[in-house]
């Protein structure tokens, strides 16, 4: 176990460095300084200013720089705020996306797994075909369009709900909705097939020979084998709610880190465009390596063939 | 006794059992190729063979929708800016919503309050609002007006199908070259990915040994940086525009490819057949191509149907975000984002590429099932 941990953990460092790097490069690359945003300067105050933020370094110099920096969580100075450095625009936005993030794959996996489990127990039944029919728009209609829906429904047309913005409760309502459905469809897929493969196997119809009730049989020996491998999705279906929540909360207009992300954009930001990337980058693969190892715990035959994926 | 009686039978009797043919061994069903089989599994999917028929459909309107009308893809006109939808024939059944008319409820202290909002909302243009009083109580009156906005404007004999956008541009004209835009976006970049992610599995998983370590040791690294970040990164440094999302998809597209091929490769590398190849003396490329490829093709063409509608999902959340397509082109993404704009006042313009969208996206998905329950042995009865 310690040495497949210390492969992840291996992987991931390189991942991170990589992604450092290039996105270092990049940014020399991009047009654009500090001091365009800032007005008429002299030559003084220009070499100044160049001077405070090691512009004048050679690359390499200014490199090292950057990724000590990064390690200490240093993310550079904002462009379109004036001397703020990123770190700080983005800790004031993390509470939001986190809120949203949790609710919505908590909530989502939650119902996907009830789906799932409802389809599995009246397989071929009208129930599994309902949860079919659920489980396939949720994974095709794209979460912005779920996002548009809901709020000229319930919140323009019936009035049952907040428009937009960020406060109280049921402001988060609507945005979880729309963000929570692709990961509850996408668990109800997965464990609907899940189940109807447990249930199909030798040791349930051992378990209904030796007179196992039927809740018994589908909670106790059915439902826990086939929740599982369900720990390997919940890290790619995080994952996927990052990108989700970009646009989710732009809809909304919830002051989050996506939300921030797309203004950035607007106004060609480029260390915050960077520096949420970065984080991006860093959260994806804890997340990643977090269900790894978290299935390797769960699943002993993981472990011991160390990892195969 | 017993044997007395036996003997006792007259010989004529006796007559030799005739043999039957033996038909235990006999195959009653036809046989049938596995290509034959997938097919046969297939069409009997009803879902799927729909999902075809309507995207063909979605194809076809893509490439000559635009020319339908008179209408160009950049021509702007204030004058008749957000138009909402106007179908001949259909604008006579009213709930269809495409009458040409945009209707809402107004509130206010008593009815005339109400009506004036609703006037104050609708350029003022009192001759063509019908108004219709929904409750008439005094404090909390409540009007549903009716603007005609078409006669209007004076341009009865005029069809917006699917309205016009806040430039007046039609929306006809742009959903159907945004979904042009979009598909074709999606094609290639998922072609792309699919030749790129063959070619390197293909390799690895046939050469093997050293080759193989070093090419997936790469592979890990790679698949461990989010897709998300690297198309972000490649949409900052690129230029926006069609080829640079295609860059950016792709470079992040082949890598679960390139994992499938490999992995399938190594499995039926070591069969029989290969192996007789071998000894008749085949180059190393017409074991690849002509008995490798076709055996894993079915895999191949399965994940490249759940690829095309990852592509268009990117493309639209990329020019959503605006980091896409750039006016005045249009994209299903740039459409539904000016459609967000103008959702509570003029929501037509974010229902019809939402819809659309949204079709294609199933219908892939749907295709993609059928095809993977087509390519599995085991639905073949």
């Amino acid at each position: 176990m310690v040495r497949y941990i210390g492969k992840r953990v291996g992987y991931m460092l390189i991942t991170l460095f990589i992604i450092a790097t290039f996105s270092f490069f990049l940014m020399k690359m991009l047009p654009g300084s500090p001091l365009n945003a800032e007005d008429k300067l002299s030559e003084e105050q220009r070499a100044i200013v160049l001077e405070k933020y090691g512009l004048n370094d050679p690359v390499p110099v200014q490199y090292v720089n950057y990724i000590s920096g990064l390690v200490q969580g240093d993310l550079g100075i904002s462009f379109a705020f004036s001397n703020t450095p990123v770190t700080d625009i983005l800790m004031d936005r993390v509470g939001p996306s986190a809120q949203l993030g949790a609710q919505a794959l908590v909530l989502g996996t939650i119902l996907g797994v009830i789906l799932g489990l409802v389809a599995a127990i009246s397989h071929n039944g009208f129930l599994d075909y309902t949860s079919t029919i659920i489980a396939v728009l949720g994974t095709s209609i794209p979460n912005f369009v779920f996002a548009g829906i809901l709020q000229y429904v319930f919140a323009s047309e019936l009035e049952w709900f907040p428009v937009a913005l960020w406060g109280s409760f049921e402001h988060s309502i609507l945005p979880t909705i729309a963000l929570m459905i692709f990961p509850m469809a996408t668990a109800a897929r997965f464990v609907r097939t899940e189940m109807v493969e447990v249930l199909g196997s030798n040791f349930i119809t051992t378990a209904r020979a030796k007179g196992v009730s039927e809740p018994g049989i589908v909670f106790k020996h059915g439902l826990r084998n086939a929740l599982i491998p369900l720990v390997t999705v919940i890290g790619p279906l995080a994952v996927s709610l990052m990108t989700g929540s970009m646009v989710i909360e732009e809809i909304f207009a919830i002051p989050g880190i996506g939300e921030q992300f797309v203004n950035s954009v607007m106004v060609n930001d480029y260390p915050t465009i960077m520096g949420t990337t970065l984080m991006f980058a860093f959260l994806f693969i804890l997340i990643i390596l977090i269900t790894d190892l978290l299935y390797g715990l769960i699943d002993p035959r993981i472990r011991i063939s160390g990892g195969d994926r | 006794m017993d044997n007395n009686q036996t003997n006792n039978i007259p010989k004529e009797l006796l007559v030799p059992m005739k043999p039957k043919e033996d038909t235990s061994e006999k195959i009653s069903a036809p046989s049938r190729t596995f290509l034959q089989n997938a097919r046969r599994a297939f069409l009997k999917n009803k879902l799927a063979l729909f999902s075809v028929v309507a995207l063909v459909i979605i194809i076809i309107m893509s490439a000559i929708g635009p020319s339908m009308n008179e209408y160009g893809q950049d021509e702007q006109d204030l004058t008749r800016a957000k138009m909402p939808a106007r179908v001949p024939v259909l604008e006579n059944i009213s709930w269809l919503g495409f009458n040409g008319t945009l209707s809402d409820t107004f509130e206010g202290q008593t009815v005339e309050q109400a009506t004036n909002n609703a006037y104050a909302r609708y350029d003022n243009q009192e001759d063509f609002i019908e108004i219709e009083v929904l409750n008439g109580s005094e404090g909390s009156a409540e009007v549903k007006a009716t603007y005609n906005i078409y006669d209007a404007k004076d341009m009865e004999d005029q069809y917006f199908w699917l309205g016009t956008d806040t430039l007046g541009r039609d929306q006809w004209t742009r959903l159907w070259l945004g979904t042009r835009v979009s598909l074709l976006i999606a094609f290639i970049a998922a072609f792309i990915s699919l030749a790129i992610g063959v070619a390197y599995g293909g390799i690895a998983g046939f050469y093997g040994g050293k080759v193989d370590n070093v090419m997936m040791r790469i592979l890990e690294v790679l698949v461990g940086i989010p897709n998300l970040v690297i198309i972000l990164l490649m949409m900052l440094f690129l230029k926006p525009g069609i080829t640079s999302i295609v860059i950016a998809l792709t470079i992040t597209g082949w890598t679960g490819m390139a994992r499938i091929v490999r992995g399938e490769i190594l499995k039926l590398k070591s069969q029989e057949y290969v192996l007789a190849a071998r000894t008749l003396g085949q180059s190393n490329w017409k074991v690849i191509t002509k008995h490798l490829l076709p055996n894993i093709s079915g895999i191949i063409i399965i994940n490249t149907m759940f690829n095309i509608p990852d592509a268009i999902f990117f493309e639209a959340f990329l020019s959503f975000i605006g980091l896409g397509i750039t006016p005045p082109d249009a994209s299903l993404g740039t459409l539904i984002n000016n459609g967000f704009d103008n959702l509570l006042l003029y929501p037509y313009m974010l229902w019809f590429p939402a819809i659309l969208i949204s079709l294609i996206m199933i219908a892939f998905n749907l295709i993609g099932d059928g095809l993977r329950d087509a390519f599995d042995p085991k639905m073949h009865k």
